[in-house]
């Protein structure tokens, strides 16, 4: 008789946190294909675990990218702001100071790392929760903090929910609250610089439940269909709010593994180990930008934080999963490497930590200076009827002006006007 | 009789029809174990199982693809789609297959699908979880559309919509999930437990779909809206002081248009009220049908307060919002001199 399977996670509040599920590999046994190698020529790093950093913080094995020590350095640096700056945020949206925040703890490598490892004409398509490009692209804090204030420099004039970015001439596009829509689009822009001659190349990142949608199909069909010069991220943290990767289809196989069935790469790589995500990106790239098509990456991670501000993770999952997440912390996996290589210490890191903090505090303190969502110097409100289209139909002009009459009215009704 | 406010007389609809009929079941993101981000299918999966709670795939296509299946096979689900800004993936298999399956097969199949979507704005949501797309279903020949407005209703539409032959998107306005609400977001919030419409019987009842309901009598204008702006309507003809006849649409399509246009002939006015935008919106319909059957008693034009013709703006929302001024300004309009 057919029995409905219904995906269990491994575990749930209460229990002993249980992670044995993660197919692991040791650091550096996974070859490393040709870069034009054929897809069904290499299914098999689509099933293991591409790493780079071992046991005793030492790079291992042909996926090492052999940067030197200013390049780790960067990326720590970078890693490290992405961190502090999430951490501060965070906590401004418990002061109330702005309405929502989504961190990307414990998942810094995974933006970080790939980031580097493109240039920077390559086209991003982010989630919501690859903050760690903005930082290595060089995008300046105050810029990232007035969109999550929907201040008067708010980058979205006030449109948008925190997080939500774009950055055109830093070639990353703006973040959808709709899930999946980058990852056939990206697709679309890879298949545009081929069909134009252009050396660029593009890279987007879903969340592994997000591969659920159809749009992930779309993508990998089209990217497969064109070979597309595009890089498809999947960004396995584990969890999709509150269930868990076996409820996106990830139990019977890896999410890498969709690949192969497309005749694309898959690579599953430890997405917590900043070498194994830099390596795996250069090799797609240089890939894609060969006339090579398109490469899926699954990274494999542990999403440390709670979903968002919104979300409370202690109602569905161990509350000390993290400690127990068999592939540690990015950031502390990279700096440990550095130490071991004799190129930085706990005290540079302390004095790393303490000048980004002060950074992001400084940053913090311009930005709020444009105001708050509700405090201070606020957008024009008829900021809100523009950009809808280019010209400025007759209908919302008409809205526009109807508004202010309204505003007047409020006082007559005994209503606060909303504040200017 | 019990206190409940939307969540729990919801979480009650689909409980008490789960345990009279074991077809039912229960499907969507996060409605499962964790109890749905907004807390409507709570204990659900505790007390049904997981083979008639499931946790769906991230995949609004999917999830109501497979419902139809479903429901094909003999089941009555009751699909959550998380967040109605989220229910365009699944506009095909809505608009093409969950409306149409038993005109085309003159009735050899039909799929008796509930899609329950929060809508509306008012939480600081920003544009992707504050929309009202109702007008959107409205447009799809072979789908009902309902949107309660307080508990009591909100368990009784949810209990006809699951025994009810035929698909229906049933629209949750979230932000009048804990108690109603008048437009103004400086007040504090009001519970339920402050409003007759929060009395809610345990058992099993149902409220017709297809029937509108006159909340407030009056003789001065007719104010015909649903979901949140009920409340916004009510404390702006307060205000105003102007003896208003207000009108729950409640179900959208089919319409109940006689009761509305009873009490157009009778106060001679009409003011339209909903929070989606206004092109094209519901208030159109609206508006179009008295028109045809009340126009010899009109003494003004029909006003219709609604969204702007925008999306929904996270900075703006209380600019958005049709807030007590806005009713109030097409409440002025219809009264005409009356008003002055
Ligand atoms: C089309 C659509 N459906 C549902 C949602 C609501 N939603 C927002 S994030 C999320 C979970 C996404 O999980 P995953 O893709 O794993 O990314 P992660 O949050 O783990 O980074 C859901 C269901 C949405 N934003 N868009
Ligand atoms: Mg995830």
């Amino acid at each position: 008789m057919p029995r409905l399977h219904v995906p269990q996670p491994p575990t749930r509040p209460g229990d002993k946190p249980d992670f044995s599920y993660v197919a692991l590999s040791p650091a550096g046994v996974i070859p490393k294909p040709e870069v034009q190698a054929r897809s069904r020529d290499m299914e098999d790093v689509a099933h293991g675990l591409v790493r780079v950093l071992d046991d005793r913080h030492e790079a291992v094995g042909q996926w090492n990218p052999q940067l030197d020590a200013e390049d780790l350095q960067v990326g720590l640096r970078h890693m490290l702001l992405t961190r502090i700056f999430d951490d501060r945020m965070q906590r401004t949206q418990r002061q109330g100071k702005i309405s929502f925040y989504m961190r990307s703890y414990g998942e810094e490598a995974v933006a970080v790392a790939a980031a580097m490892a493109l240039q920077p004409g390559d086209m991003l398509f982010p989630s919501y929760r690859q903050q760690g490009i903005y930082m290595v692209r060089g995008k300046p804090l105050v810029e990232l903090m007035c969109q999550l204030l929907s201040n008067t420099r708010d980058m979205c004039k006030g449109r948008q929910l925190p997080v939500m970015y774009h950055w055109n001439a830093g070639r990353i596009f703006s973040i959808s609250g709709n899930l999946t829509t980058q990852f056939p689009q990206a697709v679309g822009w890879a298949m545009a610089a081929a069909i134009r001659n252009e050396d660029h190349i593009a890279a987007t990142w879903i969340g592994e439940g997000s591969s659920a949608e159809a749009d992930f199909h779309h993508g990998l069909l089209f990217a497969a269909v064109h070979q597309a010069p595009v890089i498809m991220n999947i960004v396995n943290n584990q969890w999709a709010i509150s269930t868990f990767q076996g409820t996106a289809g990830g139990e019977q196989r890896s999410f890498a593994a969709r690949g192969p069935g497309y005749g694309v790469p898959g690579i599953r790589v430890d997405g917590n180990d900043f070498l194994a995500v830099y390596g795996v990106t250069q090799w797609a790239a240089q890939r894609a930008r060969t006339g090579g098509g398109p490469t899926l990456i699954e990274l494999v991670t542990y999403r440390a934080s709670a979903h968002s501000t919104s979300d409370d993770p202690s109602r569905y999952r161990p509350k000390e999963d993290y400690e127990h997440w068999p592939l540690g912390d990015p950031v502390e996996r990279l700096k440990n490497h550095l130490i071991a290589r004799g190129e930085w210490s706990e005290k540079q890191h302390k004095e790393l930590h303490a000048e980004l903090d002060a950074h992001v505090v400084a940053s913090w303190k311009e930005a709020v200076s444009f105001g708050a969502l509700n405090e201070g110097p606020r957008l024009d409100r008829h900021l809100m009827f523009e950009d809808v289209y280019k010209d400025f139909p007759d209908n919302l002009r008409r809205q526009s002006e109807q508004l202010a009459e309204e505003i007047k009215l409020n006082a007559e009704l005994g209503l606060a006007a909303p504040k200017e | 009789m019990a206190q409940m406010n939307m969540i729990q007389a919801l979480n009650s609809a689909m409980d008490v029809t789960m345990a009279r009929d074991p077809s039912v079941v229960v499907m969507g993101e996060d409605v499962g174990y964790f109890g749905g981000v907004f807390r409507v299918t709570d204990g659900l999966q505790r007390k049904y199982g997981e083979h008639r709670v499931l946790d769906s795939p991230i995949s609004e296509g999917g999830i109501v693809a497979t419902a139809i299946g479903m429901a094909v096979n003999g089941l009555k689900p009751v699909a959550e789609i998380q967040f109605a800004d989220y229910i365009y993936p699944a506009v095909d298999q809505i608009a093409s297959e969950l409306a149409r399956l038993r005109y085309r097969s003159a009735g050899d199949f039909t799929s008796p699908v509930v899609i329950r979507a929060p809508c509306g704005g008012g939480i600081r949501g920003g544009q992707t979880h504050s929309q009202s797309p109702e007008a959107i279903f409205t447009h799809i020949c072979g789908v009902k559309v309902v949107m309660p407005s307080n508990p009591y209703d909100a368990k009784g539409l949810l209990i006809a919509a699951i025994e009810d032959e035929d698909p229906i998107i049933f629209f949750e306005p979230k932000r009048i999930y804990n108690g109603p609400f008048d437009g103004d977001p400086n007040k504090p919030a009001v519970p339920w437990s402050t409003h007759p419409k929060g009395d809610v019987p345990e058992g099993h009842y149902k409220v017709p779909i297809g029937k509108s309901e006159i909340v407030r009598p009056g003789g001065a204008v007719t104010i015909v809206t649903y979901g949140t702006m009920v409340y916004v309507c009510e404390a702006a003809a307060r205000k105003l002081n102007i003896d208003a006849e207000i009108i729950d649409v409640r179900t959208m399509s089919p319409l109940d248009i006689d009761p509305i246009c009873s009490s157009v002939k009778k106060t001679g006015r009409c003011v339209i009220a909903h929070e989606a935008t206004r092109f094209c919106g519901f208030g159109a319909e609206l508006s179009a049908s008295i028109q045809e059957e009340c126009f010899w008693y009109l003494e003004a034009p029909i006003q219709r307060v609604a969204g702007w013709d925008t999306p929904y703006p996270h900075a703006f929302e209380w600019e958005y919002f049709p807030g007590q001024a806005r009713v109030a300004l097409a409440l002025r309009a219809a009264m005409g001199d009356e008003q002055q």
